[in-house]
């Protein structure tokens, strides 16, 4: 399967994207603005919380192409950040007490500087969070060490396994997937990842295989430790359950299935206001593979970069104006705001 | 335009209004099915595949539609929804097959 970008398809486009998600008449029904919701709540303009972590997407290149990408990554993009950008992040995570430094792709491990960028944050004293797709680890001889390297460093491994059964999981994210994903989540249970008591986090990531929403995150957690315990000896720490967003190829997705408005009004109708006050971009910034500063990797995704007050890439870097910012929101917000909320670390409310 | 069929999958988001007419038995029945749902003795996985496996001996579109959507929200995969659904047409089926009993006892009761 090629990327969006590679078939040059109308949605590879992001203001077309923008257009998609602006058109408020949906099956009949005025879908109001997301502003509108933020409004009743009392939450606008969007402001930031304490800046608690610093999602960094280091490039869309990947070794899978997942048919719900909001990233539209896959092998065929050669978009990647150079060690000089990465520095620019180092150097602005210096001149801060950000804890935590999330590291998305793509496929991260991808990334040249993958490595040397995770030493320096480790040396900055600094936790990383690895989003990785787990096959990297066995796609290539170069990457069977990740579990050692990412064990070496303290890093904090967060990993996409849609369902606990082969054909759900394959459905979403490539055939042959889950045998794969099954191989590395053993690699990183062997040198102690997610095993009690080694200090060494791993979690999973499920979001639906389809145009419908998360359950409750403790209910699957128990379902998922269950089922990969008892069929393949796989353990793990915590599951994060996460919404589709209708950005991208998750876009595409419902587009072509018919199921693009009834999953708009599914978000809209479970808009809930505890988890919008605790949406993740209150207290994270992203930065894209070129440097430039979004308010989340949706945004990012979706070229909607920070508010113009506020700089706009890293090289700028100032915590001071980028917390007198408003939030750049928009439809798919409501992604992040439906039942008990979603973020990269699950749900929120 | 609103479908002129007895089903119209629409009327399912309207079920609440069922307590419009008569609020407080309504709102005890919703406060009671709330409650059955909720993660107990049983899981709500498992409780979404019971109800999928009733809806199918009921026959009750609404219910096949909520309960489809729930038990995939609730983790469930396509292999269990479709024995959940085979549990219910074997004991509708046996159910049937049983009263064949009857149907012997009788016509050994008219034959020679």
């Amino acid at each position: 399967m090629k990327s969006l970008h590679a078939q040059h398809h109308a949605l590879a486009d992001t203001s077309y994207q923008l257009t998609v998600l602006s058109e408020a008449e949906a099956a009949g029904a005025r879908l109001p603005a997301f502003a509108h919701k933020l409004h009743e709540s009392g939450l606008l303009p969007l402001r930031p919380t304490e800046l608690a972590v610093m999602q960094v997407n280091v490039g869309k290149m990947c070794n899978q192409t997942c048919r719900h990408c909001h990233v539209d990554a896959g092998p065929d993009r050669t978009e990647i950040m150079t060690r000089a950008t990465m520095q620019l992040c180092l150097d602005a995570l210096a001149q801060t007490t950000i804890p935590v430094v999330d590291l998305t792709g793509g496929a991260p491990e991808m990334n040249p500087d993958f490595r040397w960028f995770v030493e320096q944050i480790s040396a900055l004293g600094r936790q990383t969070i690895v989003r990785c797709n787990l096959t990297i680890i066995v796609a290539n001889p170069k990457y069977h060490d990740l579990p050692e390297f990412f064990a070496q460093h303290g890093v904090r491994v967060v990993s996409s396994l849609p369902h606990f059964s082969a054909a759900r999981t394959d459905a979403q994210r490539g055939e042959g997937v889950f045998g794969r994903s099954i191989r590395a989540l053993r690699m990183l249970n062997a040198v102690g990842y997610g095993v009690e008591g080694s200090g060494l986090l791993l979690d999973l990531v499920y979001n639906p295989s389809g145009a419908f929403l998360p359950g409750r995150q403790v209910g699957l957690e128990r379902e998922f430790k269950q089922r990969l315990l008892r069929e393949h000896e796989v353990v793990f720490n915590s599951l994060l359950a996460i919404t589709n967003l209708p950005i991208s190829r998750f876009m595409e997705y419902l587009l072509e299935s018919g199921n693009y408005e009834s999953y708009m009004q599914k978000l809209v109708a479970a808009y809930n206001p505890v988890a919008a006050a605790n949406v993740m971009c209150r207290s994270t910034l992203s930065i894209g593979w070129d440097g430039q500063l979004y308010d989340c990797d949706f945004n990012q995704q979706l070229a909607l970069n920070v508010a113009k007050n506020a700089p706009q890439h890293i090289r700028f870097f100032d915590a001071t104006a980028l917390q007198d910012r408003a939030i750049v929101i928009n439809q798919h917000c409501y992604g992040c705001t439906a039942g008990a909320g979603s973020s990269c670390g699950g749900a929120t409310a | 335009m609103e479908k002129s069929t007895y089903y119209n999958p629409a009327d399912l988001a309207k079920f609440g209004n069922v307590a419009d007419w008569q609020p407080e038995m309504g709102r005890k029945f919703f406060d009671y099915y709330g409650e059955v749902f909720k993660d107990g003795a049983l899981s709500e996985r498992e409780k979404a595949l019971i109800a999928l496996a009733v809806a199918h001996a009921v026959q009750c579109p609404y219910c096949i539609d909520a309960y489809t959507v729930d038990s995939l929200q609730k983790g469930a995969d396509e292999a269990q929804m479709m024995e959940a659904v085979h549990v219910a047409v074997a004991i509708k089926g046996g159910a049937a097959l049983v009263h064949s009993v009857q149907m012997m006892n009788k016509a050994k009761e008219l034959s020679m």
